[in-house]
């Protein structure tokens, strides 16, 4: 295979001309779904099919991202130095998992320069839930426990996603996520297990960040228009309150064994349906927060706005070294 | 070229596999064109060519984790707890210097995350500031054996007075171009340290060297890199690199200048003015690949060794130890 | 987006798939020229391949931006071997990668089809028969 790309093209015309190609490119992709198999970036795929993983894949991408500054917060801060490389692990993790989750989406022809033009113009959106400050050390405990474990209960079914990239992308997020949860469910050990101040922090972050972190799955399934379809496109493998009712059941365990409470009377097992039922969320909160009402939202997208733009000159530094040295070696050959 | 000699290998000649050589003087090797790569680059290590089948050990083989095995502040706790690690005063002391400018060089650095130029470089800095921290636990965990005290105890209970980090270590980050300078200077004087002190007869602190000195020549190959790209990039980034230079090199003298301790520490130390030539020297060949003239500017008294710091340490500390104050005795 | 960018500023329809521009992962068929497929000051694409241990090939890992290839390994290092994931690194320009037609992937793969006997479990009557 010598042949470039466009050589291989033109020879069979990739591009379906016609109804006809169209049709047998859906015939195809309804196969792939039919057989809960992989779509891979070449392959036809229904346009909105390829904007639902763009929209979806970049604002994941931009939840990483953003999410890194409420606990860069607390690096600086962290009351132990092993508490402080752990969070600095973990805050580099998530640009990692931003770029993990941008590559992805690349693949569908979106650039990144594009999808981060649209975040800092304030036209993408993120997890609402960075929205809210980290006023305590103890929201370090809660993110890694409770935000990092929903992300988790979201993202471990997406590593069978149908767009291969994706469920890739997810599979080294997921894998590294684990220590993140982990670390935040002992920050939360530790504070509780500690002086009557420390415990008090511990349940006050808890209590804050719960609600939030159960709205992370978004709306209810009878108010979330777009679920049936992801789940048909086999992106989405679980509804929104599925993945919501096994996350509360699983916080419901955990946090007997941190000595805290949920600040939520109606946690229950229903025997009936067998499931892990929870009281009324606000979910008016949760759509100011999402049109940009929330706390912080502003400042979120300043502090990304302003590393973006006081990078440019060092990112043009670097196009024009390497220009400067291609035209140098160009020259020498 | 950079002289470094962490570089990895730019690739010469070689099959796509056979990637090349490392010995770069000796490009024709290239392996004949096997796309799997069999011919290791050294010779030295017989190929172990396993047929191909394994090779394909799945796709998991690219994203397979291990914590590794290297030196960790914790291990040097435990020799401690033990007993088997003491050190003497004036070791103790040293380490407290080597283990603050680290410390200080991380938390100046963590500062970066979520700010950095491009997001790869978050991450890249990201590490760096994690290596120092590194250093800086396993210094100051071994520091604290003599006087029996934790890492936290010297990080978030000691004043200003007690630090002894160099001038250099407390400098703000300043632009992107003022942070490269200072990660300049600092990695290629701590890479002449810890070199040495691999061979230092305190056999704590030449451990603690050994892991370290490999990570600070990578800190080296990155600052030099940009040190390169931000001196030939464009006239921006050129002036913003040499406004950089002229701010922080009069805090290099500090860094060479031989006192008392390590006059009396001997062979269990380094003794700082010796590195000089040394550091003038390397840092002098990327200058000069930069088109670079080494700063003429005097040389600031520094200090930091006494406890007599920077306007910026006080503010460093407040915001470090603030936490950790609050509720002393605490256990995070 | 500076004019130099042959990307059109929407998402890209489906009924375009081989042209995705900018794409990573391989998969993705690049424009023809540089390898500069962000804007003035985007970095260009590199497609990063670890060896996670001596013996083993590389295998595709992800991808990254950076401005050359000195940077795209070093940014590669710090991005996927973060937890001793490899001993080796490439990073290619993720254009540089040609790549099979997704779309001919019916007679592009069809000729190894039904040709068992190319491998040994077609040969039944040797069963039995040691060391073979």
């Amino acid at each position: 295979m010598a042949q470039n790309l466009q050589a291989v093209g033109s020879v069979t015309p990739s591009q379906p001309q016609s109804q006809l190609d169209a049709d047998a490119g859906q015939a195809y992709f309804d196969h792939v779904m039919a057989e809960d198999s992989r779509i891979e970036p070449r392959d036809w795929m229904p346009d909105a099919y390829r904007r639902t993983l763009v929209r979806q894949i970049s604002q994941h991408a931009h939840s990483e991202i953003i999410g890194m500054q409420p606990e860069a917060n607390w690096i600086s801060r962290a009351p132990s130095l092993k508490r402080k490389a752990i969070l600095m692990a973990k805050v580099q993790d998530e640009a990692g998992h931003g770029l993990y989750l941008y590559s992805a989406a690349e693949t569908l022809g979106t650039s990144r320069d594009e999808m981060m033009g649209q975040l800092v113009a304030g036209k993408a959106r993120y997890s609402s839930i960075f929205n809210y400050p980290t006023v305590t050390w103890a929201d370090m405990g809660a993110i890694g426990w409770m935000v990092d474990g929903a992300a988790i209960c979201n993202q471990v079914p997406l590593c069978r996603a149908s767009y291969g990239p994706y469920g890739r992308a997810m599979v080294r997020v997921c894998k590294e996520e684990s220590f993140h949860q982990r670390q935040g469910f002992e920050i939360l050990l530790e504070l509780a297990n500690g002086n009557p101040a420390q415990k008090q922090m511990a349940q006050d972050a808890v209590n804050r960040w719960y609600a939030p972190s159960l709205m992370m799955f978004g709306p209810p399934d009878d108010d979330s228009p777009n679920s049936k379809q992801s789940m048909a496109w086999n992106i989405k493998r679980f509804s929104n309150d599925e993945l919501r009712s096994r996350f509360v059941g699983m916080m419901a365990e955990q946090v007997r064994v941190l000595g805290l409470s949920l600040p939520d009377p109606e946690v229950r097992f229903n025997e009936d349906t067998k499931t892990w039922e929870h009281g009324p969320l606000d979910w008016e909160e949760f759509k100011q927060v999402l049109a940009g009402r929330g706390p912080c939202n502003a400042q979120r997208l300043e502090r990304r706005r302003q590393a973006h733009d006081d990078g440019g000159w060092v990112r043009e530094a670097a196009t024009a070294y390497a220009a400067k040295m291609a035209a140098k070696n160009e020259a020498a050959a | 070229m950079i002289p470094t000699g962490s570089q990895p290998s730019q690739a010469q000649a070689g099959s796509l596999a056979g990637v090349g050589p490392s010995t770069g003087s000796q490009p024709s090797q290239a392996q004949a064109g096997s796309l799997a790569g069999v011919g290791p680059s050294t010779g030295s290590q017989p190929s172990q060519a396993q047929a191909g089948s394994l090779a394909g050990v799945g796709p998991a083989s690219a994203t397979r984790i291990t914590p590794g095995n290297a030196l960790r502040p914790e291990d040097i706790a435990l020799e401690v707890q033990r007993g088997e690690a003491k050190p003497s005063e004036d070791v103790g002391e040293y380490a407290l210097r080597l283990g603050d400018d680290a410390l200080i060089l991380a938390q100046r650095l963590g500062h970066w995350i979520s700010r950095a130029p491009e997001l790869e470089e978050d991450v890249a800095l990201g590490n760096i500031a994690l290596d120092q921290l590194g250093h800086a636990r396993s210094l100051l965990t071994y520091a604290g054996a003599a006087w029996g005290k934790t890492e936290d105890e010297l990080a978030y209970f000691r004043r200003e007075p007690e630090f002894r980090s160099a001038h250099l270590f407390e400098q703000p980050n300043g632009d992107f171009a003022v942070t490269i300078v200072r990660q300049f200077i600092v990695s290629y004087y701590q890479y002449e340290l810890y070199r040495r002190l691999t061979a230092s007869t305190d056999a704590t602190v030449a451990a603690i060297a050994a892991k370290a000195v490999k990570e600070v020549d990578y800190h080296r190959d990155h600052s030099a890199q940009w040190v390169l790209r931000l001196a030939l990039g464009t006239d921006e980034s050129r002036s913003r690199l040499l406004a950089g230079l002229r701010l922080l090199w009069p805090y290099v003298g500090e860094l060479f200048e031989d006192d008392a301790l390590t006059a009396r520490l001997g062979d269990a130390a380094v003794a700082p003015s010796s590195m000089r030539a040394d550091f003038d020297r390397l840092t002098n060949e990327v200058l000069t690949e930069a088109e670079i003239d080494v700063p003429d500017v005097p040389s600031a008294l520094g200090g930091g060794r006494r406890g007599q710091h920077s306007e910026h340490l006080g503010y460093i500390l407040a915001e470090m130890q603030v936490l950790a104050r609050e509720y002393p005795g605490a256990s995070w | 987006m500076s004019p130099s960018n042959p990307q059109p500023s929407q998402v890209p329809t489906g009924s375009q798939p081989s042209q995705a521009q900018a794409g990573s992962l391989a998969g993705v068929g690049p424009q023809t020229g540089s390898t500069t497929s962000g804007t003035a000051t985007g970095w260009p694409l590199w497609e990063v391949f670890v060896r996670s241990s001596r013996g083993l090939s590389h295998v595709h890992a992800g991808s990254l931006h950076a401005p050359d290839a000195a940077m795209a390994l070093r940014n590669a290092r710090d991005l996927y071997t973060r937890r001793n994931e490899g001993v080796s690194i490439w990073v290619v320009p993720a254009d540089a990668i040609a790549a099979s037609d997704p779309d001919s992937k019916g007679s592009f793969f069809e000729s190894p089809q039904g040709k068992d006997y190319r491998h040994a479990t077609y040969y039944v009557k040797s069963e039995g028969v040691k060391h073979l």
